[in-house]
């Protein structure tokens, strides 16, 4: 007979107090995991689940294991999609979960997806099945229209965000924003900055003059700037503003009301938006920008000058996304200004120009990583680089963990010595001991792979693109990076060895990502047989990949582990390598 | 800002008339407008302008550099202006910027204005209301305050100076006068 052990004598409710003190995901599964008991206490109170791919898991299964969710995450399609690398139609469809959950989950309070197929059909299912709906964030999502957003603004009465965050929206009209009924008050979050059509004016201020609690308010392009101090007098409480179009004829009386609203902002913390500036009205939100966190300029075409006077007025930031305007002059004042900067962005102004069109180098980025001591996040478009600043900056902030490059042209060498750029990355590996998250760019040999290997204990995801020469690459990280998640590669002359070798790593991961490599069909079909937890798929746009020869590279590969097996949405460019397809297809 | 460079050429060489993509750049005398009654058939050209393009990339890989979708198109200027079509009770509006030529204007007029034809007819292009027959003709208000026939000018100059787009009946096109005569003439 077993002893029982004592903590398994505590009384369930007691163990589920003190599990709902336990919020993060990693830590929910690990106590899921110590004996049946608490396994089953666990699921019984876990509110919030997060599947970062769809096809990882059946709703039904979702739903049967933790029954009272209140709030659901799901991702679709791979991140590469962003870049139009997935085909339309591949899949990501959130109908599906939404129909599971609608008989499930009555009681479901907050619905996020990211890069998935949301119809209008799925919108319109939204406050029929739930009817304390709350929050719905929709992020580089697509398929439905200003109806489906109708649909919700109508119906969901407790409704508090709406955000659609970069999504691509079919946009009917502006209509739908009119159908927020009076009775709606409890609006916390709004964000409408990827719609294209004009909202009407009067029911958006009418809607934030009734909802005192609204804190972000992201408005699109459309909203005309003479209009923005309105808006910002029936909502000054609000903590996240992203205007509209930046621009209006120079009179001072629009100036005047647009600076007065501002002003009135006392809590103001993030600033977005920014399209088609008019540098004249920039002055407006100076008074907003020493209480400013984070700033979007990222739409922004303000040229450096502008941008620097902007810059030294908010020593308090945090966060910056800005174009390349910015220049290196400008990451050097911003350097100066901004001690407390976490994260920064520099996106290319023109990044299908053969020719740089602004002075920005990798001097800004040096500068920076060099004055702002809390620097951990970066995202940096540029056209040179050298091993000597990416070892300075390296060495300036071990503390970094993401780190994203973009040499804009493929395998362009260090500038300086025309050497791959194997070693300046080896060192931000090597000395960035807590980084979660790497793209790399620029010409790099199998060594680059060696180092990451070696060093980036901590990584989680890896993007590749047009780097390395053999399959000794992709086995250095698949062997070597213990943390690994997501690994996304296109062109790079990987192929069937390191891939067979570490099928079993595959497992361990979220996805793998290959196109335009050199992966064959048979080591697709190879894979798929000898792993029946992973769905392989390969996509092929070109037609069956056994109408050609075996040894052809398959275009496209997308492998991520599943519970679900083969899916069954698969549109005909996709293959599943499971036992079964690869009988069908031979 | 400014237009392109130029060369002096006579007159008649400046007349824009329907060609291939990048069948010979035939450069713009800034300045140059032309009343109605010169170009009511509309002979339009396809000056493709390549020179005036930033010089070409490379044939451009897919998804790189790795720009979202989303970004690119917020980056592109937008240049909306209101066309009106006489005897429609509607205004629409076009985006310039998305059209880089002539051609793809009157194709998106066709598009918005679904009632009308762009009838392509020798080398004349008319645009046409299937319904009724009336024929029109586009025109556009520049930054002067003068109505000019579309396709006067070369393309960009024409964005840079649209104020709006007006299809005019031909009847009443017709009818209106050169506007300033003694610039047709000058050559320089």
């Amino acid at each position: 007979m077993l002893k029982k052990m004592s903590y398994s004598s505590f009384p369930e409710d007691v163990l589920e107090h003190v599990f709902s003190f336990v919020q993060s995901d990693k830590d929910r599964n690990s106590i899921s995991l110590v004996c049946k008991s608490w396994y089953e206490i666990e699921r019984w109170c876990r509110k919030r689940i997060f599947v970062g791919n769809c096809y990882a898991v059946s709703p039904r299964r979702v739903i049967t294991r933790f029954p009272e969710v209140r709030s659901v995450e799901l991702k679709g399609k791979p991140h590469f999609a962003d870049f139009n690398l997935v085909p339309e139609g591949w899949g990501g469809y959130v109908y599906p979960w939404i129909a599971e959950m609608a008989s499930g989950y009555p009681f479901l309070e907050e619905i996020r997806l990211k890069r998935m197929v949301v119809s209008d059909e799925s919108l319109e299912l939204i406050p029929k099945s739930f009817k304390n709906f709350k929050v719905l964030v929709l992020s580089s999502c697509e398929g439905f229209s200003t109806q489906g957003l109708a649909a919700i603004a109508a119906n969901c009465r407790n409704l508090r965000e709406l955000d659609l965050r970069e999504s691509e929206v079919e946009d009917l009209s502006g209509n739908w924003l009119s159908h927020f009924p009076e009775t709606c008050t409890s609006l916390v979050s709004l964000n409408i900055a990827c719609l294209g059509s004009e909202v009407s004016l009067s029911a958006l201020e009418r809607l934030l003059g009734r909802c005192p609690n609204l804190r972000t308010l992201r408005l699109n392009r459309a909203v005309p700037l003479d209009k923005l101090a309105n808006l910002l007098c029936q909502a000054p409480q609000l903590v996240e503003l992203g205007t509209g179009a930046y621009s209006a004829e120079l009179r001072t009386e629009i100036f005047s009301n647009l600076a007065g609203a501002f002003s009135g902002c006392k809590e103001l913390k993030s600033l977005s938006g920014f399209w088609d500036v008019v540098p004249a009205y920039l002055p407006a939100v100076y008074s907003v920008c020493t209480g400013l966190t984070s700033l979007n300029l990222s739409y922004a075409t303000i040229q450096c000058p502008d941008l620097i006077k902007l810059l030294k007025l908010c020593p308090n930031l945090q966060r910056l996304w800005v174009l390349d305007y910015i220049e290196d002059s400008g990451l050097e004042a911003l350097a100066a200004s901004c001690k407390d900067l976490q994260e920064l962005r520099v996106f290319p102004s023109e990044p299908f120009g053969a020719e740089p069109n602004v002075s920005l180098t990798e001097q800004g980025l040096v500068s920076v990583s060099e004055g702002c001591p809390k620097l951990e996040s970066v995202l940096y478009f540029c056209r040179q680089m050298s091993n000597d600043a990416l070892v300075t900056i390296a060495r300036n902030r071990p503390n970094m963990t993401r780190f994203r490059l973009c040499i804009i042209e493929p395998r362009t060498p260090d500038y300086l010595t025309d050497q791959p750029l194997d070693v300046g990355f080896g060192a931000i590996v090597e000395h960035c001991k807590d980084l979660r998250r790497l793209s790399l760019s620029g010409l790099l040999t199998d060594r680059v792979f060696e180092y990451i290997g070696t060093y980036a204990k901590k990584l989680e995801m890896l993007s590749v693109a047009f780097a390395g020469e053999s399959d000794l690459g992709l086995h250095h990280v698949l062997s070597g990076c213990d943390s690994l998640r997501k690994l996304e590669i296109r062109d790079c002359p990987f192929g069937d060895k390191a891939l067979l070798a570490n099928a079993a790593k595959l497992e361990t991961m979220r996805s793998l990502w290959m196109s335009s490599c050199s992966v064959s069909f048979e080591a697709c079909k190879l894979l798929g047989q000898k792993m029946p937890r992973l769905n392989v798929e390969v996509i092929d746009e070109r037609g069956p990949p056994d109408s050609r020869p075996e040894n052809v590279p398959v275009e496209k590969l997308y492998i991520y582990r599943t519970v679900a097996g083969p899916r069954f949405d698969m549109p005909g460019f996709v293959w599943n390598m499971d036992e079964d397809s690869a009988l069908r297809l031979s | 800002m400014s237009p392109e460079n130029v060369n002096c050429l006579p007159e008649s060489d400046v007349k824009l008339t329907l060609g291939l993509p990048g069948s010979g750049r035939i450069p713009s005398k800034p300045g140059m407008k032309r009343g109605f009654l010169e170009t009511v058939d509309l002979n339009l050209e396809l000056d493709q302008e390549v020179a005036a393009k930033p010089p070409a990339a490379k044939a451009q890989v897919v998804g790189w550099p790795p720009v979202r979708s989303f970004r690119k198109n917020a980056m592109k200027s937008c240049k909306y202006v209101k066309v009106a079509v006489d005897g429609a009770p509607y205004l629409r509006k076009v985006d310039l910027e998305i059209c880089s030529s002539y051609p793809e204007l009157l194709n998106a007029l066709e598009e918005m204005f679904s009632c009308l034809t762009i009838w392509n007819y020798l080398n004349e292009r008319k645009i046409m209301d299937n319904v009724n027959g009336m024929e029109y003709v586009p025109t556009y208000e520049d930054k002067d305050g003068d109505w000019m026939l579309v396709g006067d000018v070369p393309w960009k100059m024409f964005v840079e100076s649209c104020k709006r787009l007006r299809l005019m009946k031909s009847s009443e096109a017709i009818g209106l006068a050169p506007r300033t005569p003694s610039k047709n003439s000058s050559t320089s």
